[in-house]
């Protein structure tokens, strides 16, 4: 793409942030702060995953939860993650398996300091919510060995057909009502409280409620916010450790007070390079992001004046908008759901309808999936994926390839290339149905 | 007459005959077999992706249960690859390929059971592809509490049989599962002593050879293949022109999904390894004993299941340590040495070696690794390797 146009997509704005920024660095800062202090504290952490957290149950029973996967993708963003991939290479890991494992073995193996710069503590427990992911049952069988300490392990049925049997639900209920709950009851040293869970849930849909509000924003011409690279930030705290607390109600109610400021302004996302004064290409992404580079893969789009309107990566935690909320009335039925109903874990066909429904509902003029080699979850059948959505709803899809946080996989003069030819293919299109 | 089939008795095979019958069966990507079977009786054919189905269910409503193992090197993927990026196994392409280009249009569905995330998305894909056919994701439980995890896989066999039925098959009967229960475990036991026949006489029953009859076995029905099986362990004991070799005894894992070329499984015994065990085609023992006949067939199944399965990288190892079954495999079958063999990109294999290893280390116990593709072609590296390791094993063992 020309100069010309890449230099009127953004416009600098510094390096000012919004408040909903400064209240999220500070949650989070805080949280890693108790982790440090755990051992001194006595606080007992739990270690778990994004897809079918369950966070509410940790917290009401005092749990700090960590989360090795974004422990991972925050140490590839601080450049961390090429030493500790090859330290795990080194020990016996193989090249060909998922770099957030790889990443977390070395960087335990480092000393386990943390994204902030401190130790994280050893798990007192590893909660294997297996949900979506036949990776996470290998990486917790691999960090017992390296902890010794116990698992509390929850199977988390696929939903082949994009529905939720009654079978499913009962599953995961008796799991976490006769193995999750008591063990949970005996690392911690407390009771169940149901009530006190619920309260939990509760401020999780209030939650969920603002982020869904924020993340269809983007429905917006021009759009808000951008829901790949930026939303990334924004799911942040409801997919690690501050679903169904107070702060994160106030930081979602913060945020989407902001998004209402930018869309009465008529302004678009603000991204690390600026605000994209021109929405010249609105895209949905399907895929998770690349972390070693993110910064510079989201300028490739920003510099192009390509938001992404939509993505995949954002429900990985959750698919609130499709309605899913946590219901504090029937708490271990819709964990159950929760858990079930995570992006990852929904059949392929499913996975395309609504890609599909995001090109058509957000006004988008095309998709682009970024296939990354260490998640088969989501990468292995991307290319049908593709064919299909591009045949469901008419607009045509990119398809461009990274890794997760190594950075040998992330070669940018290819990725560049191919999202200008795409970016230049749907603007030849647009003159194409102009004419 | 061979009674009640009106077909002429064929003559008995000897064992080259036997084994080339079984090598053509391997070969026949149009799944011959499979065509005669329903021309001939009119029923369901369904596939199913590795490790396990329990296929007592399907024969008891009147399927052939039809194992699916991907391809060999002599297919050449045109289709398949354009449906997956290069870091993803191949097993997938290759399945693909023979979908699309007619190979498997006799089969009625596929069943693709719990085993990866590839496995997984291929089920999803196939329902696009192929809209007419069962496709049927068989979860497996991870929670081996009979009231938890075996109250589900009920679950999920009950609508298995639910589905087969909707197709045509014929509806659940308790008594024709216990009959279907009964053949699988003659299966099974004759499959268990050729391996331990192996263990005992490796010379005997070469891998690449049994490898072979044990694929054949996958695409007729259990009552031919237990004759075929029953024949060659018969043939194979009794071959006294075989003769023994001083080769190093491998224990070989890692294979249970994708599996090696047969070139490869030969050069590995050509570099001087009597393989002694191994992961190929584990269906015929993914149960390691017999299921009881009596009470509940489904039960019986279920708590088979939950309680009497290979140790595989696929399940989640709730008790005791990763790796004890391997390190008692490799005892009880007096391997030196064991050969970590994973397909690239078999993320359960991979993922579950460095364990595995730690495992083996702790036993001291010899190995090595490497992988392979089921189209690899270039085996010459493998077997330097290999070579070596059989080398090492009978220069510095103790024994």
């Amino acid at each position: 793409m020309s100069e010309s146009v890449t230099a009127g997509a953004t416009k600098s704005s510094g390096s000012k942030k919004d408040v909903s920024q400064l209240r999220q660095k500070e949650m989070i800062a805080k949280h890693f702060d108790r982790l440090a202090a755990a051992p001194d504290t006595g606080e007992k952490s739990a270690y778990t995953f994004v897809p079918g957290n369950l966070t509410e149950l940790l917290l009401s029973f005092d749990l700090l939860p960590v989360l090795p996967e974004i422990n991972s993708l925050q140490s590839a963003m601080r450049g961390k993650t090429a030493e500790y991939i090859a330290l795990a290479e080194k020990l016996g890991h193989s090249e060909d398996v998922c770099t957030y494992v790889k990443s977390d073995i070395g960087m335990m193996k480092s000393g386990n300091i943390g994204p902030t710069g401190q130790r994280l503590p050893n798990p007192d427990v590893l909660l294997l919510s297996y949900t979506g992911c036949f990776t996470f049952l290998k990486w917790f069988e691999l960090l017992r060995e390296e902890y010794h300490c116990p698992i509390a392990m929850m199977h988390v049925p696929y939903q082949p057909d994009g529905r939720i049997t009654p079978s499913m639900r009962d599953y995961v209920v008796k799991q976490l009502k006769d193995e999750i709950i008591p063990k949970l009851e005996q690392i911690s040293g407390r009771a169940y409280d149901e009530d006190r869970l619920r309260e939990h849930l509760r401020l999780a849909a209030q939650a969920e409620d603002d982020l869904v509000w924020v993340l269809q924003a983007a429905k917006h011409r021009p759009s808000p916010i951008d829901a790949y690279f930026g939303a990334v930030y924004y799911v942040g705290p409801i997919f690690s450790a501050f679903r169904g607390t107070p702060a994160a109600v106030e930081y979602y109610r913060a945020l989407r007070s902001e998004i209402e400021d930018r869309i009465a302004l008529g302004l678009g996302p603000v991204t690390p390079d600026g605000e994209i004064e021109q929405e010249r290409y609105r895209v949905v992404v399907e895929g998770p992001p690349n972390w070693t580079s993110f910064r510079q893969f989201w300028k490739m789009f920003a510099d192009e004046g390509a938001v992404a309107v939509a993505s995949t990566y954002t429900k990985v935690g959750g698919v609130y908008d499709l309605g899913f909320r946590h219901d504090p009335s029937r708490p271990l039925e819709t964990l159950a759901e929760y858990c079930l109903g995570c992006y990852t874990n929904l059949g392929l066909p499913t996975r395309i309808n609504l890609l599909a429904q995001y090109v058509k509902e957000y006004g988008a003029d095309g998709f682009l999936i970024n296939s990354v080699k260490s998640c088969n979850s989501f990468s292995a059948g991307q290319l049908h994926i593709m064919r299909e959505v591009e045949r469901i709803s008419g607009k045509p899809g990119g398809f461009i390839e990274s890794d997760l946080v190594d950075p040998r996989y992330f070669s940018a003069a290819n990725i560049k290339n191919r999202l200008e030819s795409y970016f230049q293919m749907l603007e030849q299109k647009r003159l194409g149905g102009a004419a | 007459m061979t009674p009640g089939t009106g077909v002429p008795p064929a003559p008995v095979p000897d064992l080259d005959a036997l084994v080339a019958q079984a090598d053509a069966r391997y070969r026949d990507y149009r799944l011959s077999s499979v065509q005669s079977w329903k021309a001939r009786t009119g029923g369901l054919a369904i596939g199913y992706m590795p490790i396990y189905i329990p296929a007592e269910i399907l024969h008891a409503q009147g399927v052939l249960p039809v194992g699916l193992m991907g391809a060999r090197d002599d297919l050449e993927i045109i289709k398949g690859d354009a449906y997956y990026q290069s870091y993803i196994c191949h097993i997938p392409r290759s399945t693909i390929e023979l979908g699309l280009n007619g190979s498997l249009n006799c089969l009625d569905g596929v069943i693709f059971p719990a085993i990866c995330d590839v496995i997984r998305n291929l089920s999803g894909m196939w329902q696009t592809l192929f809209p007419g056919k069962l496709v049927r994701y068989l979860d497996v439980p991870q929670n081996f509490d009979p009231q938890i995890g075996g109250r589900f896989y009920r679950d999920e066999l009950e609508s298995l049989i639910a589905d087969l039925a909707a197709r045509g098959a014929r509806s659940y009967d308790a008594a024709a599962l216990s009959a279907s229960i009964g053949l699988y475990n003659t299966l099974r036991r004759i499959v268990r002593d050729l391996y331990e026949l192996r263990r005992g006489e490796p010379w005997k029953v070469p891998t690449a050879e049994l490898y072979v009859m044990l694929r054949s076995t996958l695409v007729i029905p259990v009552e031919e293949a237990i004759a075929v099986l029953d024949r060659y362990r018969t043939l194979v004991a009794d071959a006294s022109d075989r003769q023994p070799l001083d080769q190093a005894r491998v224990l070989l894992t890692g294979s249970f999904c994708e599996q090696p070329p047969i070139g490869l499984i030969r050069t590995l015994e050509r570099s001087g390894c009597y393989i002694v065990d191994d992961d190929f085609v584990q269906i015929h023992r993914w149960i390691k004993s017999d299921i009881p006949t009596d009470g509940d067939p489904l039960e019986r199944l279920v708590m088979a299941f939950l309680t009497d399965v290979v140790a595989s990288p696929t399940r989640y190892i709730d008790k005791g340590e990763k790796g004890a079954e391997l390190i008692e495999r490799a005892r009880a079958s007096g391997a030196e040495g064991v050969l970590f063999c994973a397909p690239s990109f078999c993320d359960p294999a991979l993922l579950d070696q460095p364990m595995a290893v730690r495992a083996v280390e702790r036993a001291k116990v010899a190995w090595t690794a490497f992988k392979y593709s089921e189209n690899t072609g270039q085996f010459q590296v493998i077997r330097e390797q290999a070579g070596t390791f059989a080398d090492s094993i009978k220069l510095w063992s103790e024994a």
